[in-house]
């Protein structure tokens, strides 16, 4: 039986592939925790070089838009049953509190509808505790967005080769 | 060195996308210089989708700096609409702030590449100041 998901090989937290296969996110050091059907949570450690005050030492609210982002669209990509390009339309972020300095943030996201064309996607953003979220956020993503493949297509291929 | 490359001195975030201002004939702006480390899609390629959205809010927070605040405006919410792909090029951004009210300050902010009517993003967002 073909699998429902077009990741499903990959769902769990042990392949690092896939958040790494992006370069933004290699450079951040981004990690993966958990793939999953529809969902996905990326973490990110604290670092100097993305503070945004220094007088605080508070993380730069763009940097939780880039781990929302990428949570969201890991949560659109584990809902595939083929790997097709997808894009961010919009993504609105709300910032509840200020996260707390020096600590890892984590982020997930669930994609919860999705249509011929668009997927409807939310996230949630937190450090010490999961109940107490310091960012959400809500984004949709176009589906077949264009005919350059979806970027995880190499990832995909290497790990088939390899095996 | 001008008001805005002060402000991106001192913030370490700023510094990491390397972030400058430069000016056109409509006035200053900002710019987020192409290089592979900021790549989300290598297909395209495109620059991630998160490093625009904080480009954007970059763009906007050193507007409102610019205003000469005591300290680092919060945001409150950001909204970002991913308009066309953005490619392996510099990008621009421009600020308008919308409203500067005692508390809360509402901005507006476009990106683009090469054609400033051809815009890449569009953003706006809450900050309190």
């Amino acid at each position: 039986m073909m699998p429902r998901y077009a990741l499903e090989q990959f769902f769990g937290g042990d392949h690092q592939p896939m958040v790494t296969h992006v370069p933004h996110c290699k450079h951040l050091d981004m990690k993966l925790v958990e793939a999953a059907p529809c969902a996905g949570t990326v973490s990110l450690p604290w670092q100097e070089r993305l503070v945004g005050n220094p007088a605080t030492g508070v993380v730069f609210g763009g940097v939780i838009t880039t781990l929302l982002d990428h949570a969201c669209g890991l949560a659109v990509t584990c809902s595939l049953e083929k790997l097709i390009a997808i894009a961010t339309l919009d993504l609105r972020i709300d910032y509840l509190r200020a996260a707390v300095p020096g600590c890892e943030l984590f982020a997930r996201a669930e994609c919860y509808k999705s249509t011929r064309n668009v997927a409807f996607v939310r996230g949630t953003a937190w450090d010490e505790d999961v109940d107490d979220p310091f960012a959400t956020c809500l984004a949709t993503f176009m589906l077949g967005a264009h005919s350059a493949g979806h970027g995880a297509d190499r990832m995909k291929n290497e790990a088939e080769q390899s095996s | 060195m001008s008001a805005i490359d002060e402000v991106i001195a001192q913030i370490p975030y700023a510094r990491f996308l390397e972030v400058r201002e430069d000016n056109d004939e409509d006035g200053s702006l900002v710019v987020l210089p192409f290089r592979d480390e900021i790549v989300g899609n290598v297909n395209l390629p495109a620059v991630h989708g998160g490093v625009v959205g904080a480009f954007l809010e970059l763009t906007a927070l050193l507007q409102l700096m610019e205003q000469g605040l005591e300290r680092v405006p919060r945001p409150i919410n950001f909204n970002i609409d991913f308009l066309r792909s953005v490619g392996p090029r510099d990008t621009c951004g421009r600020a308008e702030i919308v409203k500067h009210g005692r508390r809360i300050a509402n901005v507006r902010v476009l990106a683009w590449q090469e054609d400033p009517a051809r815009p890449v993003a569009a953003g706006i967002g809450n900050f309190l100041l």
